[in-house]
């Protein structure tokens, strides 16, 4: 289960990973190894079997509505790299 | 010259009217400081758990049940995973391949008559935030305070071929997600808003066309709009031999036209696989049970009540169920005015009324007339108090100066003449004053009747009651 | 009463001399620190010491354990560990201390809530002693894979220690702490336990809260302890575990205390032994400490019997499909908008993710990422990803069909005991097999412990317990006997011995 040059760039690409042509080869060779081990699934039999997502089986709990949290921008502003005027600072956004 | 045939498909997303948000305790109130309703669960800070609103899956169960849909037993949340600085977890949660409301549907009134929109599926998902281009130095600003909004995405079969259907479709889910309370409707804050999908293809073809997606429409104008233009964008460009690529657009009211979205260019493989935070939503029978027995009686119910027991027609019937406060107010006018028409009702609440309403910009419930003053109003009109005229001048004053039908009458004095005796001296007087006139009806000029009303009516000072005026007369005439 | 024994004489003692005042939560805190002083560097077991933090948390616990004794009855059901100072895995938040989670990424986050686990160790009355090392985002069983450096093995500084709560199980290990907290995704607990000769548990998942503990793979990440016994073991989950509104797979329950399952008799449990466990894989050195600890359990009364768990040798595969697709969503947050490191290098928003990942991301965690990404991309997700979940239930059907001819099922918790410091960096898997015992386990979701089980060639080898769903009680039940007609969790590492410690 070798994985191209073009699938490592893909997936890097979905993942907003930055990868130098340098680290490609071996991004490459140790991608195709874990796909390699992952593939081994492929030869179990597993028909009619349902897929396990979630382990307990259970169904999820619901909460009350009601407003339960304050106001903290200033505390979790204080680990954000750039803000101002209470707004998170990127990049011009274009839609 | 090819007919061409459009199909359109709706998917409108509606924030759900909780107090707190989907998957976390913070506020949804609209217009708060930017990220102060934005908790560390709605930020995706490191570490941070969402929990399923209840208030949010009852909502989506009203849904359900008030478009005749499945609710389901069991339905998954997943997460489509994609990177935009408005979504902070790099994820949005939204039900994918189980949905809680699978099917269902909603009948529409058009020029056309009626007509039956299919339901695919309604889920629920978490809103965005917002992205703000105003200039911070060439940067972008993101609020996250609507992060986390609850939203029942609605989607429909492709089964709209106009605009109008389209728009009659979004005006009638608008009136829905109001009647049932899952939504306050608000399009201005984004509250309801639609993606129209719209493809054409040759009239006879049974295959789609290549659709294109418009994205965040906020007006039934401009849904409108961004379909004729879109439809004339693809059949211009198909005549011209082009192809129309699948993509998603925005309409831009400015320049009355569709463009691509430039962030949605590359092909989005969004990774959907189930949100291993939050095990399945169960909504058990009896739950749904409970959501029905609450359930106000639903626009179809009273639209058919309306038709039947009241021998309204389908069209004054279709425009009171538009929404259920004029549904109410319709109803709430009814009960104060016994022996009153239903229609006479029907006709003042969707004439005068509705009139009025559109020329002060007003919606129902915030009407200057109330039920009970146009009650009051109609009842007098019934009896014989006052003629139709009379009536339109009373709820002019009603709306712009209040008070109630009898004190106006009274104090103006508008009682009409319905006193057969104090009309026929007036008759009898005119007669005496016009012989040429008589003469002329009495040899076959019919129209002569007219100048008689005319002038009865002036010497009344337009009081006459106009039946009994027409009654006397003519009998006066044929001498 | 000199300081020295209690340090390492086990969590009761300590809180009891704590309760009666004997000494001091401050007294007790600057001796682990000053424990640390001198082996920290060697070990590079812990990412953030801070002193100063330390001991005011430690005062705090004084005036408090001075206005208990004072008034006889009050808080002392509560604050189970009153003073006792606890080293957390770096990837608890704890609220005004840095958690990194062993990341650049988070090299500058202080988190600004407590996780459910801090809470509750909090409400205990314990304080914080350190924050310990760890494979970056939980991803790695060498503990190699921290940005803050390797962790070293107190027996054998040359070696791993196991991961990823490396640091973690070193700390105990070589006396740093009484106790410590850890996680368990694949074996991240019991594995680094058994590599460094303590006890550690993995409970049930959903019996400890993972809110605030930051995800690796949420379906498999579990909330667990090391400490020097099983009975100590008991003591912390009685602490750590119970229902967190704020975690949707966290479970409400009514068990009865696990202090309450110790020190009893063992006499007629069934202990299953897959016979899967014991194949070619397993070295010869691990094997048989782990078979003379079976005869152990034989000797205390337990009955031995086969059982096979045919479809746990899929458990690898599966897990590096799940755990990556799942880690490569959760860790989509960390994009260097709201927290976290941001690249000083960018002209767009695209350069911002992208170097901003790149850089604040080690190479394992990049490369959980690229295969997470895969696996859940169009056109691959049935043949991995949806597979992966069928192989999953057949492996949790497995353990269901055993546990109904056995009470627990015991094993090696690895095939071979720690392995030199970059021995496996050449190929990514080859360390991936470390696991083959413990990620079955996680996977079906159930309750294990390791607790120390002899030497192969002088390294610690560890004895694994799994029991059925919310069973960890039986575990420790067994985990304790065992224990006490052993000495094997009372040996210390040479390796620091006239290092001061």
């Amino acid at each position: 289960m070798s994985l191209s040059e073009n699938e490592v760039r893909r997936v890097a690409r979905l993942s907003r990973l930055a990868v130098t042509a340098a680290e490609l080869p071996q991004l490459q060779q140790d991608l195709s190894r874990i796909l390699d081990l992952a593939a081994q699934l492929q030869a179990i039999d597993t028909t009619g079997v349902t897929p396990l997502a979630h382990p307990s089986g259970a169904g999820a709990p619901l909460r009350n509505d009601h407003v339960t949290e304050v106001d903290r921008r200033q505390a979790f502003q204080a680990v954000a790299p750039q803000t101002e005027r209470g707004l998170y600072l990127v990049p011009k956004v274009i839609e | 010259m090819t007919q061409w045939e459009v199909v359109i498909g709706l998917e409108t997303h509606a924030q759900l009217s909780t107090e707190s948000k989907i998957f976390s305790g913070a506020s949804t109130a609209f217009g708060a400081e930017p990220n102060t309703q934005a908790c560390a669960v709605d930020l995706g800070l490191p570490g941070v758990l969402p929990v399923i609103n209840r208030g949010a899956v009852e909502r989506a169960i009203r849904f359900g049940l008030a478009v005749g849909a499945e609710v389901a037993p069991r339905s998954v949340f997943a997460r489509k995973n994609y990177f935009y600085p408005d979504l902070p977890k790099g994820y949005q949660i939204s039900q994918f391949e189980l949905p809680v409301v699978v099917g269902g549907g909603l009948t529409i009134q058009t020029s056309q008559g009626e007509k039956h929109v299919r339901l695919t599926r309604a889920h629920l998902e978490e809103d965005a935030g917002k992205s703000l281009h105003e200039d911070f130095h060439g940067l972008s600003g993101v609020d996250l305070n609507r992060a986390g909004t609850p939203l029942l995405e609605i989607v429909t079969e492709p089964d709209m071929r106009s605009a109008e259907e389209a728009v009659a479709y979004a005006r009638a889910l608008h009136g829905l997600v109001r009647w049932i309370e899952i939504c306050d409707g608000n399009m201005q804050e984004g509250s309801f808003r639609c993606d129209v999908n719209v493809s054409v293809r040759p009239m006879g073809q049974p295959e789609f066309g290549t659709r294109c997606e418009i994205k965040n429409l906020n007006s039934f104008r401009f849904i409108e709009r961004a379909i004729e233009c879109e439809v004339k964008r693809q059949i211009e460009l198909i005549e011209d031999g082009g192809t129309v690529v699948q993509q998603t657009r925005l309409y831009d009211p400015d320049r009355d036209e569709t463009r691509s979205m430039r962030s949605k260019e590359d092909a989005m493989d969004y990774r959907y696989f189930p949100d291993p935070d939050l095990p399945p939503l169960l909504v058990g029978a009896d739950w749904v049970a409970r959501v029905a027995a609450g359930l106000p009686e639903l626009p179809v119910a009273r639209r058919t009540r309306f038709a039947d027991a009241l021998g309204l027609s389908a069209y004054d019937a279709a425009l009171l169920t538009a929404s259920r406060e004029a549904a109410d107010y319709f109803e709430a006018v009814l009960a104060a005015a016994p022996g009153v028409d239903a229609k006479l009702v029907a006709n003042w609440v969707n004439g005068d009324l509705a009139a009025a309403l559109k020329r002060g910009d007003l919606d129902i419930a915030h009407s200057q007339v109330s039920n009970a003053q146009l009650a009051g109003l109609l009842v007098r009109l019934a009896d014989g108090t006052v003629s139709g005229k009379m009536a339109k001048e009373i709820f002019e004053i009603l709306w712009s100066e209040g008070g109630d039908a009898d004190a106006i009458i009274d104090a103006r004095g508008m009682r009409q003449i319905s006193d057969s005796g104090e009309l026929q001296a007036v008759l009898q007087q005119l007669i005496d004053e016009n012989p040429a006139q008589v003469a002329e009806y009495r040899g076959g000029k019919e129209k002569v009747f007219g100048f008689f009303v005319g002038k009865a009516m002036k010497a009344t000072a337009g009081k006459a009651n106009p039946a009994q005026l027409n009654e006397l007369l003519r009998a006066l005439l044929a001498g | 009463m000199s300081l020295q024994p209690l340090l390492d004489g086990g969590l009761r003692p300590l809180v009891q001399a704590l309760a009666r005042r004997s000494v001091s939560a401050t007294e007790v805190a600057q001796a682990y620190l000053d424990r640390i002083a001198v082996a920290n560097p060697l070990l590079n077991a812990l990412i953030t010491v801070d002193p100063a933090a330390t001991l005011r948390e430690a005062a705090l616990a004084d005036t408090r354990l001075a206005s208990a004794s004072t008034t006889p009855g009050s808080g002392s059901a509560a604050a189970a560990l009153a003073g006792v100072p606890i080293v957390h895995k770096d990837i608890f938040c704890a609220e005004g201390w840095r958690t990194t989670c062993g990341s650049r990424m988070l090299d500058n986050f202080i988190a600004p809530y407590d996780a459910g686990v801090i809470e509750r160790f909090k409400a205990a009355g314990a304080t914080t002693l350190a924050r310990a090392n760890m494979d970056e985002f939980a991803m790695g069983s060498s503990n190699e894979h921290s940005w803050y450096g390797p962790v070293r093995n107190p027996w054998d500084l040359q070696r791993v220690p196991g991961g990823s709560s490396g640091g973690s199980a070193a700390c105990v290990a070589a006396g740093l702490a009484p106790a410590a907290t850890g996680t368990d995704t694949g074996g991240s607990i019991r594995q680094p336990a058994a590599w460094c000769g303590v006890s550690g548990i993995k409970p049930t998942y959903g019996r400890v809260s993972r809110y605030g503990m930051i995800a690796y793979a949420s379906s498999l990440d579990q909330g667990g302890a090391f400490a020097r016994s099983a009975d100590d073991l008991a003591l912390l989950l009685d602490v750590m575990s119970g229902h967190d509104v704020r975690d949707s797979t966290s479970v409400a329950r009514e068990d009865a205390p696990f202090s309450a399952s110790v020190g009893r008799d063992v006499r007629g449990l069934r202990v299953g032994i897959p016979r899967e466990w014991f194949g070619t894989g397993l070295s010869a050195g691990v094997g048989a400490a782990v078979k003379a600890a079976l005869a152990q359990l034989q000797a205390l009364g337990c009955e031995l019997v086969d059982v096979s768990l045919p479809a746990s040798s899929h458990a690898i595969p599966a897990y590096y499909v799940i755990a990556p697709a799942e880690a490569s969503s959760n860790l989509s947050r960390f994009d260097g908008v709201r927290f976290g490191h941001r690249t000083a290098d960018y002209h767009d928003l695209n350069e911002l993710y992208e170097r901003s990942r790149a850089e604040g991301f080690g190479a394992e965690v990049k490369r959980r990422i690229l295969i997470g990404s895969y696996v859940l991309s169009h056109g691959y997700y049935d043949a991995y990803y949806l597979q992966a979940q069928k192989v999953r239930r057949l492996i949790a059907n497995d353990f269901a069909l055993a546990f109904e001819s056995c009470d627990l099922i015991a094993g090696p918790v690895t095939p071979e005991s720690a392995f030199m410091l970059g021995s496996n960096s050449s190929d990514p898997t080859s360390m991936y097999l470390a696991d083959i015992y413990t990620i079955p386990v996680n996977l079906a979701g159930l309750p294990a412990l390791s607790v120390p089980a002899g030497f192969d060639a002088g390294l610690p080898v560890g004895l694994q317990l799994v029991g059925p769903w919310w069973q960890e009680g039986r575990l420790l039940q067994v985990a304790d006997a065992y224990q006490r007609s052993t000495d094997w969790h009372l040996q210390r590492p040479a390796a620091l011995k006239g290092e001061g410690a």
